[in-house]
C-alpha cells in the first residue's frame, strides 16, 4: 500500500474535498443527535433512517411514483390520532379528542389527494424537494409521540433500546416501500468548479454551503430565538424549564421535528454523490454518531468537528483501504472513547 | 374568596405517605406562610401544588381543580413555584434565564416593561445580566430565581425556603422583597424554616409537622405560641 | 441436601428437553438447538442488562469472535474443537476486556454505543480479513466429538447444546445467589450505594461484561461446529440487537427470562418468516420490524419482560436459612473512649460556594455524636466527605489514626465505616435477608469463580447467619419478606441492619428520622439507645430535634458551612447562637 500516494498533489485535494463534503453532512447529523439527546435523553440511533427516507422519497417522485413514505405517514397519523384521542378522552376532554381525530382525518385526506395528484406530474426539482420534506419531516414528531413520549421517565438505557427498535422498524419499512435497490437523486447543481488547485463538483460546493448555512441557522435559532433558548433550557434543567412554563413534551416534539428535517435534508444532499438504499442511511447516521461521541454527546461544536474528521478519515481510508473503510471509521470510536474516559470525570448515574 | 383552597391533600412517595391530608386556604393578596421543622413535608406540599409531584385530594385554584393540569399549564395560569434548589439554567446568562420566565406568556407587549421592573427591583441582576447564572452567589441566584418566576406574570407565587443557606443580611433583603411583592398585587405562599422572619411578614400561618397541619392561625398569634418553638428545638424527655 | 420446588421444576424442564429428540422431527430439533445457543447469549445479557444495569448490542459480534477463532484454528491447524474452545474464550475475553476497560468508567450509555460501532467494524472485519473466507465464509468446520463420537446428527448436537445451556444456567443462577451476584445487582442502584458496601464497581462491571462475552463466545463455538460452516451474517449488528430483544421480551432480570425470550423470539421468527411475506405479497425480512414494534410495546407496558408474569404462577423460592457453623471474622474494636474519628479543618468548596469550611471535631469509641444544623448548613456535604463520596478541598480526616482524607468510599468501608442513606437505597425486589447480606460484602471473600460453582457455601451460610442475626437485633423478624413491602420506618431500620452486618467500628446515619411518623421515630430512638448500650459508635446527621436530643451524647452544630457550637444536648438547647440559627432572628 503506498500511503505516499495520498499526499500526491493531484489526489490529496480531491480526497480532502470529498471528505469535507461528506463530513459536512455528518456534522449536520451529529448536531441533530446532540440536540435530541440533550433535550430528551434519547440516543437517536434511528436518525439515519430519515436520511434514506429523504433520498428515496425524492427518488420515487423523480420516477413519478407516489412514494411509500405517504402510507407510513398516513398510518402513523392514524395511530397517533387514536392514541392521542384516547389520552384526551381519559382526561375528560371529549371535544378535544374529537378535534384530534377529525383534523388527523382531514390532514390525511389532504396529503393523499395532494400526493396522488402531484406525484405523477414529475414537478420541478425544488417542488419535489418540498413534497419530500412534507412527507419525511412529520415522521419525526410522530415517532416521538408513539415511541419516546410514553417512555419519557424511563432510563437512558430503555430509551436507547427503543431507539434501536425504531431503527429496525423504519429500515424494514424502507425495504418494503423502496425495495433493496439503491437510488441516486439528482444533483442540485451540475458541473465542476476550479478553486486554485482543487477541482470541486458544483454539487459538493452546494452540499458544503447548504450545510454551513443550516448550521448557522441552528446557531441563530439556539442563540437568538426564545423557542431555541427554551430547547437549551430544557436540556440544561428540565425541572427549571417546566417551572418556567416550558413543556418538555413540546421540546421533545420540536427536537424530533428538527432531527427529521436535518435527516431528510442530509439525504437530499448526499443522495447525488452516493446511491442510497433503505439501509445505507443507518451507516451514515452512525458516522454522525461517531462525531457526536467525540463531543461527548454534549458539545455542538466539538461534535461537528468530530464529524468532519470522520468524513475526512473515511475519504482517505476508502482510497487506500477501501474494503476496510467502515472498520477504520467505526474503529475510531475506541481511541475516542478511551480519550474521553481518561479526560472526563466519571459521573454518578442513578437509574 | 380564596385564591387557592386545598382540602385533604395526600402525597405518597411510593408506598410511603408524606402528607396525610393537609388543608389550607390562601386568600388573594395575602402572604401565607407554612413553617415547620425539616422533614415536615413543606417542600412536598409546594411541589404537589406546583404539579411536580402527584397528589390526592382537592386543590382549587381560582375555582378550578388543579388535578388534571400539568406543571406548565399551572404556570400559564399564574400558579408558579420558586423551588428550594432554584433550578436555574446554570450555563445560560442571567438575561436569558429571566427571558425564559416569560416563555408561556401569550401577550409579549408587557414583557419588556416587566424585565425593566425586575432589573429595577434587583439591580444586582442588571449588573450581571451577561454573566452565566451558575457563576452567581447564593443570594444572587435566589434573586434570579424569584425574578424568573416574576417574569411568568404570577398571580400566586410559591416560594420554597427562599432564605436557605443565605447569610443573615441577605435573608433580610429577601424578606423585604417578599413583602414588596404583596404591594405589587402578587399573592405569596411562603414555605420557611426561618419561622420568626416568615411569620413577621405574613398574614396567616400554618405549622406543619410530620405531614400534618399541627397549628394554624393569624401569623402574629403563632409567633407568640410556645408550641412553635418546641416543634423546632424539640423537648427533652426526663 | 433438600432441593427447593423451583429446583425440581428446573430439573423437570430439562428432563423434558432431554426427551424431546424421541418425540420431535429433525426440523424442530435444529430449531430448538438454535434456541439453546441463543439462550446462552441471552443469559449473558441477563447478567449485563437485567442484573448489572448496562447493555450491549455487540453480543453477536462476540459470538462471531468465538466462532471464527475456533473455526480458523481447527481448519488451519487441525486442532480439536475442545482445544480451540479454550482459544475462543480467551480471544473473546481479551477483546471484551479492552472494550469494557475503555467504556465502563463512563456513563452507562457509552458501552452500548461502543458495542454498536464495534459490532459493525467486526462484521466488516469478518467479511474482509484474509483468513476468514470473506463474505462467503468458511466451510468444513469439524463437528465436536465426545468420547470418540461425533456430535453431528441433529439430535446429538441438540443434546450437547442443551447440556451446555443447562450447565451455564445453573452456574449463572449460582452466581446470582452469591456475594458477587448481590454486588452485581447493587450496581443498578448506582455507584455510590455499591461502593459504600466496599464494592469496586468499575472492576465488577468489567467482570460482568467479560462473563457475558464469554457466554457469547461459547455460543459461537457451538454454532460454528454445529453448522459446519460460518459466514459474517449471523454475527452482524442486527443479530446483536435481536439477542437484546430476547432478553427484553423474556425478562432480563432472571435466568428463566433468557431461555423464555430466546425460545419465543426464535419460534416466532420461524412462524412469521413464512407468514409475513405472504400477507404483504412481498419478499424480504419483515420479521425484524415486527419484533421492533413488539419490543417498543413491551418497554411501554411490561418493561420487566414476560418472565415476572410467568413467575407469579410458580411456587415461591425456598425460604430456609442454610445450615452451617462457620462464622464471619469479627473486627477488633477500639477500647471504649479511645479517639476513633478526627476531623481537622475540613473544607469542601464547590466553585465559589463554601459548603463546608474549616470544620474540626472528634468522635470517641462508644459515643453517639449528633451533627445538626439548619437546612443548607452543609451537614450532608460533610457527611459525604467523611464517607469518601466527595474528596475534601482542604483538611484532614483520620480514622483510628489513619489518614483517610483521600480514600474512596469503598476503601473507607473496608476500614470498618458503614453508612445508611438519606433517601433509602434498598433493593425492593430482594428479601430483607438479601438486602442485609449486601452489607457484609467486605467480610466475605468469594469471587466470581467460587460463586459460579457454589464453592463458597459455608461462607454464604455464615453471611446469612450474620445478616439474620442483625435483622433480629434490630427487630425485623420476617427475613424472607421483600424489602419493598416494608413501610418507610422499617426500611430505614433495615438499612441500619444492613450497615451493622458489616460489623462496623463506626456507623454513619444520614437523617434516619426523615419522613418517619411519630411511632416510627420512637422505635428508631429505642433502637439507637439499644445500640448505644451495646457499645456501637454512631455519627448521626439529623434534623429531628426530639430524636437527637434524646439519644446523642454530644452534638456538633453547623451553620453556613462552619461549626457553630459543640456540647451536650442541654448545653446546645440553651445556646443563644443555636436558637438564633434555628428559629431565625426577627426580620
Amino acid at each position: 500500500m503506498d500511503l505516499a500516494q495520498l499526499f500526491d498533489p493531484a489526489i490529496f485535494p480531491v480526497l480532502a474535498a470529498d471528505g469535507l463534503t461528506n463530513g459536512a453532512v455528518y456534522a449536520l447529523l451529529s448536531l441533530a443527535l446532540v440536540l435530541v439527546f440533550a433535550v430528551t435523553r434519547v440516543i437517536f440511533v434511528a436518525q439515519g433512517e430519515f436520511v434514506s427516507f429523504g433520498a428515496l422519497t425524492l427518488a420515487s417522485l423523480q420516477l413519478g411514483k407516489v412514494p411509500g413514505t405517504l402510507w407510513l405517514v398516513l398510518a402513523l397519523l392514524a395511530i397517533s390520532a387514536v392514541v392521542e384521542g384516547i389520552s384526551q378522552l381519559r382526561q375528560g376532554q371529549g371535544r378535544r379528542a374529537g378535534m384530534v381525530l377529525l383534523s388527523a382525518l382531514g390532514i390525511s385526506a389532504g396529503l393523499w389527494a395532494l400526493l396522488t395528484w402531484l406525484a405523477p406530474l414529475k414537478l420541478a426539482l425544488p417542488l419535489q424537494v418540498l413534497l419530500t420534506l412534507l412527507l419525511v419531516v412529520p415522521l419525526g414528531p410522530m415517532t416521538y409521540r408513539l415511541t419516546f413520549m410514553p417512555l419519557r421517565e424511563a432510563s437512558t438505557l430503555v430509551l436507547l433500546i427503543a431507539a434501536v427498535s425504531l431503527h429496525l422498524i423504519l429500515s424494514g419499512l424502507g425495504l418494503a416501500f423502496f425495495g433493496a435497490e439503491g437510488s441516486r437523486t439528482p444533483a442540485f447543481a451540475e458541473g465542476q468548479i476550479t478553486l486554485g488547485q482543487v477541482q470541486l463538483s458544483a454539487q459538493s460546493l452546494v452540499t458544503i454551503l447548504v450545510s454551513a448555512v443550516l448550521m448557522l441557522a441552528l446557531y441563530f435559532f439556539f442563540d437568538r430565538t426564545l423557542a431555541g433558548k427554551a430547547l437549551r433550557a430544557t436540556a440544561v434543567n428540565r425541572l427549571g424549564a417546566r417551572l418556567s412554563g416550558i413543556s418538555p413534551v413540546r421540546a421533545g416534539y420540536v427536537s424530533f421535528t428538527l432531527a427529521a428535517a436535518i435527516g431528510a435534508l442530509s439525504g437530499l444532499l448526499i443522495g447525488p454523490s452516493t446511491p442510497l438504499s433503505y439501509d445505507s442511511g443507518f451507516l451514515i447516521g452512525l458516522k454522525g454518531f461517531v462525531g457526536a461521541i467525540v463531543g461527548g454527546l454534549v458539545s455542538y461544536p466539538v461534535a461537528a468537528l468530530g464529524a468532519l474528521l470522520v468524513g475526512l478519515l473515511e475519504s482517505f481510508a476508502s482510497f487506500s483501504f477501501s474494503a476496510w473503510k467502515e472498520v477504520i471509521v467505526f474503529g475510531l470510536i475506541l481511541p475516542v472513547l478511551l480519550w474521553r474516559s481518561l479526560t472526563t470525570r466519571h459521573a454518578e448515574e442513578e437509574e | 374568596m380564596s385564591l387557592l383552597s386545598v382540602q385533604d391533600l395526600h402525597v405518597n412517595y411510593g408506598r410511603v405517605e408524606a402528607l396525610h391530608g393537609v388543608s389550607l386556604e390562601v386568600g388573594a393578596g395575602q402572604i401565607v406562610s407554612v413553617i415547620g421543622p425539616n422533614g415536615a413535608g413543606k417542600t412536598t406540599l409546594l411541589s404537589a401544588l406546583a404539579g411536580v409531584l402527584p397528589s390526592r385530594g382537592t386543590a382549587l385554584y381560582q375555582g378550578e381543580a388543579l388535578s388534571s393540569l400539568s406543571v406548565e399549564e399551572r404556570v400559564r395560569r399564574g400558579l408558579v413555584m420558586v423551588p428550594e434548589k432554584r433550578e436555574l439554567f446554570g450555563s445560560m446568562t442571567v438575561a436569558d434565564n429571566l427571558l425564559l420566565g416569560s416563555y408561556s406568556r401569550r401577550s409579549r407587549s408587557q414583557v419588556g416593561t416587566d424585565l425593566e421592573n425586575i432589573y429595577a427591583r434587583f439591580p444586582r441582576l442588571l449588573e450581571r445580566r451577561k454573566q452565566l447564572a451558575g457563576t452567581l452567589s447564593g443570594g444572587e441566584q435566589q434573586m434570579l430565581a424569584i425574578g424568573r418566576a416574576l417574569m411568568t406574570a404570577p398571580k400566586l407565587l410559591m416560594l420554597d425556603e427562599p432564605s436557605l443557606g443565605l447569610a443573615p443580611i441577605i435573608v433580610r433583603e429577601i424578606f423585604k422583597i417578599v413583602e414588596s411583592l404583596r404591594a405589587s398585587g402578587v399573592t405569596v405562599l411562603l414555605v420557611e424554616q426561618n419561622a420568626r422572619a416568615a411569620l413577621a411578614c405574613s398574614d396567616h400561618g400554618y405549622v406543619l409537622e410530620t405531614g400534618d397541619v399541627k397549628l394554624s392561625g393569624p401569623a402574629q398569634q403563632l409567633a407568640d405560641d410556645p408550641a412553635v418553638t418546641s416543634a423546632y428545638l424539640g423537648s427533652q424527655e426526663s | 441436601m433438600k432441593l427447593g420446588s423451583r429446583t425440581w421444576l428446573a430439573l423437570a424442564f430439562f428432563a423434558v428437553i432431554a426427551l424431546l429428540p424421541f418425540l420431535l422431527p429433525t426440523f424442530y430439533l435444529t430449531l430448538l438447538g438454535n434456541v439453546g445457543i441463543y439462550a446462552l447469549v441471552a443469559l449473558g445479557l441477563v447478567l449485563l442488562t437485567g442484573v448489572a444495569g448496562s447493555t450491549s448490542f455487540g453480543q453477536a459480534a462476540f459470538m462471531g469472535v468465538g466462532a471464527y477463532t475456533s473455526a480458523v484454528l481447527c481448519l488451519r491447524f487441525g486442532l480439536s474443537p475442545w482445544l480451540t474452545l479454550f482459544a475462543a474464550v480467551v480471544v473473546t475475553g481479551v477483546v471484551a476486556l479492552i472494550l469494557g476497560a475503555i467504556t465502563l468508567r463512563m456513563q452507562g450509555h457509552f458501552l452500548p454505543l461502543a458495542t454498536i460501532a464495534w459490532g459493525l467494524s467486526l462484521y466488516y472485519t469478518f467479511g474482509n480479513a484474509p483468513f476468514t473466507g470473506g463474505f462467503t465464509g468458511l466451510t468444513g468446520v469439524p463437528p465436536i466429538s465426545l468420547f470418540g463420537m461425533a456430535l453431528n446428527t441433529p439430535s446429538r448436537f441438540y443434546w450437547l447444546v442443551w447440556a451446555v445451556l443447562a450447565l451455564c444456567a445453573w452456574v449463572t443462577q449460582n452466581l446470582l445467589q452469591s456475594r458477587t451476584g448481590r454486588a452485581m445487582r447493587a450496581l443498578r442502584g448506582g455507584v455510590t450505594v455499591a461502593e459504600s458496601f466496599g464494592v469496586n464497581t468499575y472492576v465488577l462491571r468489567v467482570q460482568t461484561f467479560l462473563l457475558s462475552a464469554v457466554l457469547a463466545a461459547l455460543a459461537g463455538w457451538l454454532y460454528a461446529h454445529g453448522q459446519g460452516f460460518i459466514n459474517p451474517t449471523p454475527f452482524g449488528l442486527s443479530q446483536g440487537i435481536e439477542f437484546l430483544f430476547m432478553a427484553v421480551v423474556g425478562g432480563s432480570g432472571s435466568v428463566g427470562g433468557a431461555i423464555l425470550g430466546a425460545g419465543l423470539i426464535t419460534l416466532l421468527r420461524d412462524q412469521l418468516q413464512n407468514l409475513l411475506p405472504k400477507l404483504l405479497g412481498q419478499s424480504g425480512d419483515f420479521v425484524t420490524p415486527v419484533f421492533g414494534i413488539l419490543v417498543i410495546l413491551m418497554l411501554q407496558v411490561a418493561r420487566e419482560g414476560l418472565w415476572p408474569l410467568l413467575e407469579r404462577i410458580l411456587p415461591r423460592p425456598s425460604q430456609t436459612l442454610m445450615p452451617g457453623t462457620e462464622r464471619l471474622p469479627i473486627h477488633t474494636k477500639p477500647a471504649s473512649g479511645e479517639e476513633l474519628l478526627r476531623l481537622e479543618g475540613v473544607s469542601k468548596h464547590f466553585g465559589g460556594l463554601k459548603a463546608v469550611n474549616g470544620v474540626s471535631f472528634s468522635l470517641n469509641s462508644g459515643e453517639i455524636l449528633g451533627l445538626i444544623g439548619p437546612n443548607g448548613a452543609g451537614k450532608s456535604t460533610l457527611f459525604n466527605v467523611i464517607s469518601g463520596v466527595l474528596p475534601p478541598t482542604a483538611g484532614h480526616i483520620t480514622l483510628r489514626g489513619q489518614d483517610i482524607s483521600r480514600f474512596a468510599s469503598r476503601q473507607i468501608a473496608r476500614l470498618g465505616m458503614a453508612r445508611t442513606f438519606q433517601h433509602v437505597k434498598l433493593f425492593p425486589e430482594m428479601t430483607l435477608l438479601g438486602n442485609a447480606m449486601m452489607g457484609g460484602y467486605t467480610r466475605a471473600h468469594a469471587g466470581v469463580t467460587r460463586s459460579l460453582l457454589h464453592l463458597e457455601r459455608s461462607e454464604e451460610a455464615a453471611l446469612q447467619h450474620a445478616a439474620a442475626e442483625q435483622l433480629t437485633r434490630v427487630g425485623l423478624g420476617d427475613v424472607f419478606e421483600l424489602a419493598g413491602n416494608l413501610p418507610l420506618g422499617q426500611q430505614r431500620i433495615l438499612e441500619i441492619a444492613r450497615a451493622l452486618v458489616a460489623d462496623p467500628t463506626l456507623l454513619l446515619l444520614d437523617e434516619p428520622a426523615a419522613g418517619l411518623r411519630l411511632g416510627e421515630k420512637r422505635e428508631l430512638a429505642a433502637l439507637l439507645r439499644k445500640l448505644q448500650g451495646e457499645g456501637v459508635t454512631i455519627l448521626i446527621v439529623e434534623h429531628d430535634m426530639d430524636l437527637v436530643m434524646n439519644v446523642v451524647d454530644r452534638l456538633v452544630v453547623m451553620n453556613y458551612g462552619e461549626k457553630l457550637a459543640e456540647g451536650t444536648p442541654r448545653e446546645i438547647q440553651q445556646h443563644p447562637a443555636v436558637r438564633e440559627a434555628y428559629l431565625g432572628g426577627a426580620a
